[in-house]
């Protein structure tokens, strides 16, 4: 029967009477298959194989109910298949009102007994009075007209992330008057459910609206270098979390705002540069201070090893001066005179000829010979 | 079921007749809804107003005759298009501001408005031109400030006064966004931004410079303090010492430049030797 056939070409649900086969190309009269050229076109991939008319998925719902030909649905019953009968039942009586009575049935269990999860609660409407609050467990309330039972994950922490991620960012005014691009994340759960579900017609948008509020109003009573700073942040979030907990409240709307963290302060893209360059700035004057610093240190240690050198030799000259000072200053002229040249005027009276262009002639050479010995004027 | 119906026709009927009359007269006012029962287009009474007595619950109508008009019962959503506000100073602000609102005369809000939706294109507008008022006898960094407070509590009270004539009641009002419009106003607040941090940068760069020049000049501050302390204990043989230091390092060749030609007196002090005990 139906059964044999394709569960998903147009032949099933065809009914006993239909003689084609699943195979049957454009088998089914014209009116049947409207779109019947569709066939011809790319087959539909989901369809099994053999099945050529791929127009539909399924049967339509005309062809379900013509198909079962003088046997509808309402006579055969919700729950016989096509030209399906369910024996008699024992005394001659219809199975219509048991049907009827098996789904009033599972109506009521499912409306009336309600498993709550260990994070949820539910309000109850009596005729649509609010009456109670279910807490988590298997609850019982009255069958679906009378009573409605709405569940909520209550104590579950909801993430709001501002902006969307994807969403282009925005930037927020600072108190003096620049702009901060900032992103950052609400966390809240409900801890009022009956005034979270009847104070306000729209609990959550509510949230993302004051969020965006508390956080400009609080944004713009700090700097835009406080905003980048750890502990202004921490102030902010602080602010933000009080002044949105002040605003739902007024609201009476049901909702605790459990943190506010901000996940990004940044420059907006368009100066993010001079912002790098104020940081370059800062390690340059740390790197002109490391220098100064380093000449310091050195200075200081030349003195100190000059100082101390000169000590040392002061010490011996105190214990006995003037030998001390008569061989330095010997020592010093051998050193000196034994490198130049000496002239000495013994006779009085002889003037000496300063040879100036000479000594002028052998400073040039050495200049432009620079390998030029100092002995070279000898 | 057939011998049902031979036997009580009558009772059954009346029955069905029953069951529909109550489903045609009852309604159900659930508890975020309020109701205005309209009699021949003429609102008679209301169910579960915020003032009213009668609660949500199960509620009866004449069928036909009386009409039911359900209105939202909690606080409801006014959003603001994004609105261009000149500030007392000059200067352009993208603004963008929500009220909160319930409809607390349902009677009138029927009455002059219809329906929620009829009172929002009502307020809108007027919430639109309240804060820009507001806003424009002010300056641009007190829109932003100190003053936010005392000017949402004003938009909030006139945009309440107007809301009264349609039912409805403002609950507050905020400021959601203050921006910089796009082009101009936006490039030149980039501007200052940028000259600022140059301005910062620049003063970096000079107070590390600065730093570098004192910490130079303690250095040999310090130095010559060492110096003075030393040499300090006996000037007279730091001169001599220091000339002899001189010396060596003036005439000795050993840097490379040419050497020195010295003449000398005989009346010199080296040569005192030299010319034998007079």
């Amino acid at each position: 029967m139906a059964g044999k056939k394709s569960p998903w070409g147009g032949g099933s649900g065809k009914g006993p009477d239909d003689g084609d086969g699943p195979v049957g190309e454009n088998g089914d009269s014209g009116n049947d298959e409207p779109g019947s050229d569709k066939a011809k076109g790319p087959r539909n991939p989901w369809l099994p194989p053999g099945s050529e008319d791929g127009g539909r998925r399924a049967p339509n719902i005309e062809d379900i109910f013509r198909s079962r030909g003088p046997e509808g649905p309402r006579r055969g019953g919700g729950t016989g298949g096509p030209g399906f009968r369910l024996p008699p039942r024992p005394g001659g009586k219809s199975w219509f009102p048991v049907a009827v009575a098996g789904i009033i049935g599972v109506g009521l269990l499912t409306t009336s007994v309600h498993l709550i999860d260990p994070q949820e609660k539910a309000v109850v409407k009596t005729l649509g009075n609010y009456t109670r609050t279910l807490d988590s467990g298997m609850r019982f309330s009255a069958p679906f007209p009378i009573e409605v039972v709405d569940v909520e994950d209550v104590t579950g922490v909801r993430v709001v992330r501002i902006p969307e991620t994807g969403q282009k960012a925005k930037l927020i005014l600072t108190g003096d008057q620049n702009l901060v691009d900032l992103s950052y994340i609400v966390r809240w759960n409900i801890k009022s459910l009956e005034n979270f579900k009847f104070s306000l017609a729209e609990p959550v948008e509510t949230v993302n609206e004051v969020a965006e509020a508390a956080m400009r109003a609080s944004v713009a009573e700090k700097t835009l270098d406080q905003t980048f700073s750890g502990q202004g942040r921490a102030e902010i979030e602080q602010r933000v979390r009080l002044r949105m907990q002040r605003t739902l409240d007024a609201y009476r709307s049901g909702i605790e705002v459990l943190g506010v963290e901000i996940a990004k302060a940044d420059p907006p893209a368009d100066v993010v540069d001079s912002f790098r360059d104020v940081s370059v700035a800062e390690q340059n004057a740390d790197a002109a201070r490391n220098q100064a610093s380093g000449y310091a240190q050195q200075v200081i240690a030349q003195a100190q090893g000059e100082a101390e050198a000169f000590d040392q030799v002061y010490e011996q000259y105190r214990l006995a001066p003037e030998v001390t000072r008569q061989r330095l200053y010997y020592e010093t002229m051998e050193r000196v005179l034994s490198k130049t040249d000496k002239t000495i005027v013994e006779t009085p009276g002889v003037t000496p000829y300063l040879a100036l262009p000479e000594l002028r002639r052998r400073a040039q050479q050495a200049q432009s010979t620079t390998t030029v010995t100092p002995q070279e004027g000898q | 079921m057939g011998r049902i119906w031979e036997e009580h026709r009558a009772s059954v009927i009346a029955l069905g007749a029953a069951l529909i009359g109550f489903m045609l007269s009852a309604y159900i006012v659930p508890e975020e809804e309020q109701v205005v029962v309209i009699a021949a287009g003429e609102p008679v009474r209301t169910v579960n107003t915020p003032g009213g007595k009668t609660e949500a619950g199960i509620y009866l109508r004449i069928p036909f005759y009386e009409r039911v008009a359900r209105i939202e019962k909690r606080v409801l959503d006014l959003d603001m298009t994004d609105e261009e506000v000149l500030s007392n100073d000059q200067q352009r602000l993208l603004v963008n501001a929500y009220a909160r609102f319930r409809i607390s005369d349902p009677i009138r809000m029927v009455e002059r408005a219809g329906t929620t939706e009829g009172v929002r294109i009502a307020l809108e507008p007027i919430l639109n031109s309240v804060l820009r008022q507001e806003l424009g006898r002010r300056t641009f960094s007190a829109m932003l400030t100190a003053e936010r407070g005392t000017a949402l509590a004003n938009v909030r009270d006139n945009l309440n006064r107007q809301a009264r004539q349609y039912g409805a009641e403002v609950i507050d009002v905020q400021i959601k966004r203050t921006d910089l419009p796009d082009g101009a106003p936006l490039q030149s607040a980039f501007q200052r931004m940028e000259t600022d941090r140059e301005r910062e940068a620049r003063t970096i760069r000079a107070q590390g410079a600065r730093d570098a020049r004192i910490i130079r000049a303690e250095a040999d501050a310090q130095a010559a303090k060492i110096y003075a302390d030393s040499f300090g204990k006996d000037p007279g043989f730091y001169d001599f010492y220091r000339a002899m230091q001189s010396y060596d390092a003036t005439f000795a060749p050993e840097n490379g430049n040419a050497s020195s030609s010295i003449i000398l007196s005989p009346d010199n002090e080296y040569l005192r030797q030299f010319r034998g005990r007079r």
